[in-house]
């Protein structure tokens, strides 16, 4: 069975007894029944006590945090209303820019860089009344699937040390699974908000494409890039989405209308609802699914069947592709957003002989191994000759998978599969990269379409290990991909109790 | 002469005998917006070093593009003055690693431009197709702190990136240029287009006009395509029409020689005369152009184009086409139109003055400045007084002078001047008067050619003058003169 991080006095930091959700937290913040300061303060000397172990943060924003808990008790006691998210800590991750505090990417190469701005989901949170706490691991750049390749060390998973947390938005994930913060923001460009949520026990969500303002999102793929909310409940993932999402003229790929409200229809249930399960991402033909992740997805299945949703298996067969398609395209746009980290106006600086020699030497001296060779294929995938063989073709799958996307909505409302193939693995356990990217098939599809999913735990495997299954919705469907997340939560808390 | 010597001058004629020039020209203008291309700092030039800077133009991580409306427009009022189609297009990332430029990629366009396939017609009457005119960003300036004064050993470098990022648009033509006089006029002509539609101050001196060159050169009568040079670094239209010289020069004594030009880019040097060797197409960078993901393709409604359209100043063609059509010579016209003078001629010319008066005055006498001050209905006056002999060509220039500083009318000036033509019968005979008190240059007069007889005519013309104290007519004077010359060497 599993080991979990402990609290000095023997409670397992996954245990959610005596957390507030952040629903509760802003409801009781709102009307004075408790403080952000003391909200703040009980998630501060929780840090404290296990980041230690767990190397969720790369930065705790203690002072900025308290002077922002101060100001919500101010508004409260002044008669103002802070907003939806008052008094709730939210942890960011470390690629989303504040301004004045430093923002690492978990790379070398920005190396004393402080962002003179904050990013619009910043502004927005600030906005909403939450409080920052600080800023969470990662893999570099948002490279990889288990926040092993951080330039400062791994995350552990607080269900188990010696495993990954998922990644690339591990440190986050780790964060709100062991209740060090509230709620915590991602960014998943392939899958790095959905995958670590499932390995880590709690709910991540990637918005559809444009909804999430990108403004202060250090860009790794930029088409594929979308932030969006890790949390312990789905309705504080909602909560927190309707807080961050809306047109942002400074992201032309904003989406130019209002979002969608999520939280008034949450209770509304999937009765009639025609749902999926995508047999290409069940394990069809593709090795690697665990027994017990198929196991749990075929429950949820029932679940929502018990719940009045019509189920059926559709294939969908290019959601395979999505794969190799995605391992052209995002290093392909990664080797141009890297491009700037050059050493000459910010950042890590190897000093050379000349510019050239400066540049490569300062890059060679601040990229990990990861993040290096995804520039390589990039450049390579977008090179005079092999344009049209990789990245051309690789555009062309995502053009089909789009299509393909389309034509299965026309019958189904949402899409389910398990978020990952497998539970938690230990450190090391997928060295190889390849081994590594496979992990990613189930998620990537909806970063490739521009999509909606949304991971929510389901039970766990044998070993008590956390399942997470993806409900997947067409563009802008998030209103109904939360109804059946929270079906999917309602019922697994039935299983369990 | 053999191809490494200097041209003597940007217009010598050119080539030797059976060889043609093949140019096409790469001309980048600074679009004149309030903000930059992508960012919204301030699109100024000079200032202290980065100051006119915001994250999105240094390209700081997590800063994202967001197109500048108004540089579409410019872009559009542009691709329309050159008779392109204008069309959806898409902004592309060209890659490559360079100090100057914040995220070491330049936004341009690349497979789909906004402004394609127009053409430009010369005041000469040639007519160049411009294949493109497309928006991109500018980079940065670096100074060299070093020996050399260049980037590979410079001791160390100073980046100002105030210029990083304003608005640029690159007009490319066809290979349709034949001389470096067409080509300096072509230059010369678009810049007025830019200047005349708001589009840019087109000023080459400070850089927010810059042309490179792609020079081949062809046996007369061939319509090949010969291996082309691309000349960058030509700061002015002289630099412009000596580079392409030198250039053209090399490639037929290469041919001469039984050799071939290798394709290359060359940087003139102003100094030695000469263009030199730059990096060879072979060891060119790879720029890995993909569409922005960071932006969404930018697609005019007809509806907008057809707004900028209806909106559009007249063009100088136009506007010199306006002039001649009332009578105005075409050489002038292009003087008037290229002085900006041209609505005050045109005004002048309506309201009744001839127009090739008009027009020596408005191309010769006028000075730019002031010239606004001017009421067409008082200079249509003034060119009346003098065609009616009211005023001789010397007296309107010194009214007009007054005219301009102090806004009065032209008959009040003459008045108080005390001008009043001559009358005809009076000048003959004061003419008559001074010939015959100088029977020796009178003599001499009638003996000598033409050449020697410019001298004297001189003399005769200033004794009239002196008499007058400047108040008859040159041009009536000489002509008494030469009547009186017909009669005593008949």
């Amino acid at each position: 069975m599993t080991d979990p991080v402990t609290l000095p006095d023997g409670t397992p930091v996954t245990a959610r007894a005596g957390l507030a959700s952040a629903v509760d937290t802003a409801a009781a913040v709102r009307a004075g029944t408790s403080s952000a300061t003391e909200v703040l303060e009980a998630h501060l000397a929780r840090i404290e006590a296990a980041d230690g172990a767990l190397h969720a943060f790369n930065h705790v924003m203690a002072d900025r945090a308290r002077a922002d808990a101060a100001a919500v008790d101010a508004a409260v006691a002044a008669g103002r209303d802070p907003g939806p998210l008052a008094g709730v800590t939210v942890a960011l991750k470390d690629n989303l820019c504040t301004r004045g505090v430093p923002t690492t990417c978990s790379s070398r190469i920005l190396e004393g860089w402080t962002p003179p701005y904050d990013a619009t989901v910043v502004e927005r949170l600030r906005a909403a009344g939450a409080v920052l706490v600080g800023k969470t691991n990662l893999d570099e750049f948002a490279m990889g699937s288990s926040t092993e390749n951080s330039a400062f060390g791994p995350t552990r998973n607080p269900w188990d040390p010696a495993r990954v947390p998922g990644g690339s938005s591990g440190g986050s994930a780790a964060a709100v699974a062991a209740g060090l913060t509230t709620v915590a923001l991602g960014s998943d460009t392939g899958g790095s908000i959905r995958q670590p949520a499932a390995l880590c026990g709690v709910v991540g969500v990637k918005p559809t494409y444009g909804l999430v303002s990108r403004y202060g999102l250090v860009a790794f793929a930029s088409s594929l890039d979308q932030i969006g909310p890790f949390a312990p409940t789905v309705a504080d993932a909602a909560v927190v989405l309707e807080a961050i999402a809306g047109h942002d003229r400074r992201d032309s790929t904003s989406i130019p209308q209002p979002a969608p409200g999520l939280t008034a229809q949450l209770g509304e249930g999937v009765e009639g609802l025609r749902i999926g399960i995508v047999s290409e991402l069940s394990g069809q033909g593709i090795d690697g699914f665990e027994p017990d992740v198929l196991a749990r997805l075929h429950e949820a299945a029932d679940a929502l069947t018990s719940a009045g949703a019509k189920i059926d298996t559709v294939s969908v067969p290019s959601a395979v592709a999505g794969l190799s398609a995605y391992y052209m395209i995002a290093p392909a746009e990664a080797s141009s957003n890297l491009a700037r980290y050059d050493g000459v106006r910010y950042g890590l600086r190897r000093e050379a002989p000349n510019t050239a020699a400066m540049m490569a030497a300062s890059r060679t001296a601040g990229f990990g191994p990861e993040v290096k060779r995804r520039i390589m294929l990039g450049t390579y995938a977008l090179s005079a000759g092999y344009w049209d063989a990789f990245y051309g073709r690789a555009q062309r799958i995502r053009t089909v998978m789009i299509a393909e996307f389309a034509k299965v909505y026309e019958n189904f409302d949402l899409l389910i599969c398990p978020t990952s193939p497998c539970v938690a693995f230990e450190f090391g356990a997928k060295a190889d990269p390849l081994t590594m990217y496979l992990n990613d098939v189930c998620t990537i599809p909806s970063n490739l379409t521009g999509q909606p999913a949304i991971s929510v735990p389901f039970g766990t495997d044998a070993t008590g290990l956390p399942v997470g299954i993806q409900v997947m919705a067409p563009l802008l469907g998030e209103a109904a991909m939360f109804r059946a997340a929270a079906a999917l939560e309602q019922a697994a808390a039935g299983k369990e109790s | 002469m053999t191809a490494t010597d200097t041209p003597d001058t940007a217009t010598d004629t050119g080539l030797p005998a059976g060889w043609e020039m093949v140019i096409g020209l790469e001309v980048h203008a600074e679009l004149a917006t309030a903000t930059k291309m992508f960012s919204p700092a301030p699109n100024r030039f000079g200032g202290d070093p980065n100051t006119n800077v915001h994250p999105v133009c240094l390209g700081l991580p997590g800063t994202l593009p967001v197109v500048n409306a108004k540089a579409i427009e410019l872009a559009i009022r542009i691709g329309l003055a050159l008779n392109c189609t204008v069309q959806r297009c898409v902004f592309a990332r060209k890659n490559y690693f360079y100090p100057d430029m914040p995220k070491d990629y330049q936004i341009s366009q690349y497979e789909e431009a906004l402004n394609v396939d127009g053409h430009l017609e010369l005041p000469s009457g040639a007519v160049i197709g411009i294949e493109r005119a497309h928006l991109e960003e500018d980079t940065g300036k670096s100074t060299h702190m070093g020996a050399s004064g260049r980037i590979h050993d410079a001791g160390y470098s100073l980046v100002d990136y105030n210029r990083a990022g304003v608005p640029l648009i690159e007009i490319v033509s066809r290979p349709d240029l034949r001389t470096p006089d067409q080509a300096r006029e072509y230059v010369d002509e678009l810049r007025s287009i830019l200047v005349t539609i708001g589009a840019s101050d087109g000023k080459m001196e400070e850089g927010s006009l810059r042309v490179d060159a792609n020079v081949s050169v062809r046996p007369v009568g061939s319509t090949e395509l010969r291996t082309r040079c691309e000349i960058k670094n030509v700061n002015s239209l002289r630099s412009l029409g000596r580079a392409i010289l030198y250039e053209a020069r090399r490639h037929v004594s290469l041919y001469e020689a039984g050799e071939r030009p290798i394709q290359e880019t060359r940087h003139w040097d102003e100094e030695a005369g000469r263009t030199r060797s730059g990096r060879s197409k072979e060891e060119a960078e790879d720029y890995r152009y993909f569409p922005d993901p960071d932006l969404v393709p930018v697609d005019p409604s007809p509806e907008w184009v057809d707004e900028i359209r209806a909106a559009l100043p007249p063009l100088p063609s136009q506007r010199r086409a306006a002039l001649v059509e009332r009578g105005a010579p075409t050489a002038g016209a292009a003087i008037a139109v290229g002085r900006d003078l041209d609505g005050l001629a045109l005004a002048a010319i309506e309201a009744g003055a001839d127009a090739e008066r008009v027009i020596t005055h408005v191309a010769n006498n006028l000075a730019i400045e002031g010239a606004e001050h001017l009421s067409p209905a008082h200079f249509a006056d003034l060119i009346r007084m003098e065609t009616a002999g009211e005023l001789t060509a010397t007296q309107a220039k010194q009214v007009l002078a007054d005219m301009v500083a102090t806004g009065r009318p032209p008959a009040d000036i003459a008045a108080e001047k005390g001008f009043q033509a001559m009358d005809s019968n009076e000048l003959e005979t004061l003419v008559n008067g001074i010939v015959d008190a100088n029977p020796d240059e009178w003599a001499r007069f009638c003996a000598g050619d033409d050449k020697s007889r410019g001298k004297l005519q001189g003399f005769f013309t200033g004794q009239v003058m002196k008499a007058t104290k400047g108040q008859a007519d040159g041009k009536a004077v000489n002509a008494l003169l030469m009547a009186r010359l017909a009669r005593d060497t008949a």
